[in-house]
């Protein structure tokens, strides 16, 4: 790890004056507090021994089971076995990697992508190629072209890491057909899909989308959360894999952490059990769909042509291209001096692109705060147009080094 | 019980550094002194702090912008609350960089060449003809910085014309006035000053040399990205000359107790002075701790010293 100056920029947006669009913690206040505490408590006295122990490598059996019924919302139809419970989806990510990747492996992801899966990629020194997306997500023209290219070179990825519904950082979601186009194209490229759905079902319009998993149980691997649907903080995540692959998952977790939290793991369980969780994802919905309005509704009103965004219709973040010739790591540290932060676009390549290009979310910040924000930040571009405008160029020849994205309990 | 408050953290993107050097002094100083030590950040419930705990004395850790420029340190005056090193009207001298610079050329120190301009000036007058203009003057390459603010943060080497108008965006983005500066090559120091019962000592100089061959913001809080030569491999004598210029830029600036003065040294064996620190970083990479180190002192001792002083000049 190096320090970085963009590291150093988000220590300051940890402060309260700062509006930070940059985080991406879940509201987590938007739960009953009386209601976990009483939820933990009850496990606690009824079944504190066993929270307490260690448990199985593969995960509790009943949260196992209690995590089909979530995932039958998204169409995933699998058998608890088929189920490796992590501490956060982030641990299925790396022990799925761990267990197919050697170094200078091909994972094809999408351009953009989640940086903590960027992370993990290059911990097992995989090649990571970036493959274009449109505002439907992932292209499937280019996806073959990426494909192509490689054999071309006599290679052939060993993954395609996807984020199909309600994409972080860009905020788009692939349509079915294209799901399906997707899945056919790695099928017959027998290339494996990774299919990371954190946010799947906080989607503000309809039914939650269908996974890609739903339509294959063989050429997929399912990352589940209940970070954004439940609290982060207990670190509860799965992968839903075919037999041969959840054997060596299990073994992989076992090697790592023994097992996953059982305290946690049971005060998931508990709570599914005993309270509506629909009905709790179903404000959470309602709760982000207010603040993603107030996003959209400011960016429409307030920034400088030439700016554009995604319209996420779930989800956490909005992916902002800026005026051309404006560079969005330049410009941080004028952002933060105005008291707003964001995360600039190149932490979420590996190749130094989406210099134009920044991730703004919405979860944390209440809608006044995402309007006052949006709107220091409309004058931020204003000023450095001015100087792009000035100097002919906002790019900062120097390039960036270090940690170039927040850590993950900034705001 | 009397108390001590350390004051890091700030709005300044030297926050995370203030943090850390706050951290280090006000653990330093647990183990020297039998008071209460307090670490608090500078946001709308500091004075409530200032006026509840009401603190014998203040150490402010700040980097940048309202720690380094002198307004907080006016702030504790205003509330007669005593406080380590240098004053606001000091600090503010040490803060502009290129202030700093024309008081010690006048005092007959060797200082590379520097103007200093804002942005507006650009805009009004073009940026093309003024930067050639520069360029010409100054003659390729050129340092570009903010004119205050540390850490090395918005300053960048300008070796061809093309970098030019991209460094000073990038200098522009930390502070309202951008100052290009002759560039010299050589060996960089920092010199530590402490002032002490016996007048104003320089410790031993602190030579850098950064793997990248640049001491950028990443070379300066990685570990192990730095090689640092303490004392430095200098000559007696050019070690003495380091030495009388950072004892006298204290002096000339006005500061107290603590500072850092950071030199670099031609072919020739000139030192050219840089810059003052009125409040050097103290974490686990910074250079003042490694001069303290290197003279045999503790953190805590001294900082429990000029704590105690502090108090008795009130």
């Amino acid at each position: 790890m190096q320090a970085s100056e963009i590291r150093a920029l988000f220590a300051v947006a940890s402060r309260p004056e700062v509006v930070s669009l940059a985080g991406g913690m879940p509201f987590v206040q938007a739960l009953s507090m009386e209601m976990m505490a009483a939820t933990v408590n009850r496990l606690l006295m009824e079944r504190g021994a066993v929270a307490l122990q260690y448990g199985s490598g593969q995960g509790d059996v009943t949260l196992r089971e209690q995590i089909l019924e979530v995932m039958a919302d998204v169409k995933v139809a699998a058998h608890p076995d088929d189920i490796v419970v992590t501490t956060g989806s982030q641990m299925a990510l790396d022990l799925v990697t761990r267990v197919f990747c050697d170094p200078g492996d091909v994972v094809l992801v999408e351009a953009p992508s989640y940086v903590g899966a960027l992370g993990v990629f290059r911990a097992y020194e995989c090649e990571v190629v970036h493959v274009p997306m449109d505002d439907n997500g992932l292209v499937p023209e280019a996806l073959t072209e990426a494909i192509t290219a490689l054999a071309a070179q006599g290679r052939r990825a060993k993954m395609i890491y996807t984020i199909p519904s309600f994409h972080n950082p860009a905020g788009v979601t692939q349509p079915q057909d294209r799901r399906q186009r997707i899945l056919e194209i790695a099928k017959s490229a027998g290339i494996l899909v990774l299919e990371d759905d954190p946010y799947g079902l906080l989607g503000f319009e309809g039914e939650p989308p269908a996974a890609i998993r739903a339509l294959d149980d063989e050429g997929v691997i399912y990352l589940g959360s209940f970070s954004k649907t439940i609290a982060s903080g207990l670190r509860v995540g799965w992968a839903v894999a075919p037999h041969g692959v959840r054997e060596k998952l299990v073994l992989a977790a076992e090697s790592a952490v023994l097992c996953p939290s059982n305290y946690s793991q049971l005060t998931i369980s508990e709570y599914l059990a005993t309270q509506p969780w629909r009905e709790q994802i179903k404000s959470y919905r309602e709760l982000y769909r207010e603040r993603r309005d107030a996003l959209l509704d400011s960016l429409e009103q307030l920034m400088p042509t030439g700016t554009s965004w995604t319209k996420p219709a779930g989800g956490f973040y909005s992916w902002i291209t800026l005026p051309e010739g404006l560079d969005a790591t330049a410009m941080l540290p004028r952002a933060v001096a105005a008291l707003v932060a964001y995360v600039p676009g190149t932490g979420f390549y590996v190749n130094g692109e989406g210099r134009q290009n920044m991730r703004l979310s919405y979860c944390y910040p209440e809608p006044d705060r995402i309007r006052e924000g949006v709107r220091r930040l409309a004058g931020v571009i204003e000023g450095e147009l001015e100087i792009a405008n000035t100097f002919g160029t906002s790019s900062v020849l120097r390039k960036s080094s270090g940690t170039n994205v927040p850590a993950p309990d900034l705001q | 019980m009397s108390s001590y408050l350390v004051l890091s953290g700030g709005l300044s993107p030297e926050r995370d550094v203030s943090l850390r050097s706050g951290r280090r002094v006000a653990e330093a100083l647990r183990t020297k002194s039998e008071a209460e030590v307090i670490e608090a950040d500078v946001d709308s419930s500091l004075i409530e702090i200032l006026h509840k705990h009401r603190p014998d004395c203040v150490i402010p850790l700040l980097h940048g912008a309202a720690g380094e420029d002198g307004a907080l340190r006016d702030v504790l005056t205003s509330l007669n609350l005593p406080f380590v090193g240098a004053t606001g009207a000091a600090a503010r001298l040490a803060f502009d960089k290129p202030v700093a610079k024309a008081l010690l050329a006048n005092a007959g120190v060797a200082t590379p060449e520097v103007l200093a301009l804002p942005h507006a000036t650009f805009r009004e007058l073009g940026a093309g003809g003024v930067l050639t203009g520069i360029r010409e003057y100054l003659g390729l390459p050129i340092m570009v910085k903010p004119t205050s603010g540390g850490s090395a943060l918005g300053a960048s080497i300008v070796r061809t014309a093309e970098d030019f108008p991209s460094a000073m965006v990038g200098a522009f983005a930390y502070s309202e006035v951008a100052m290009m500066e002759r560039y010299v090559r050589g060996t960089e120091v920092a010199v530590s000053v402490l002032d002490t019962v016996d007048g104003v000592v320089a410790l031993p100089a602190v030579e850098i040399v950064p793997e990248s061959g640049i001491y950028d913001y990443k070379s300066r809080y990685t570990a192990g990205t730095t090689e640092f030569f303490v004392p430095a491999r200098l000559s007696d004598e050019v070690a003495a000359e380091c030495a009388r210029i950072a004892v006298l830029a204290h002096g000339v600036l006005g500061l107290r107790d603590w500072s850092r003065t950071d030199l670099i040294i031609d072919d020739s064996g000139t030192p050219w002075f840089l810059e003052t620190n009125a409040a050097p970083g103290m974490t686990e990479t910074s250079l003042f701790p490694q001069a303290l180190q290197a003279a045999g002192l503790s953190l805590g001792d001294v900082t429990a010293t000029l704590v105690e002083r502090a108090v008795a000049r009130g």
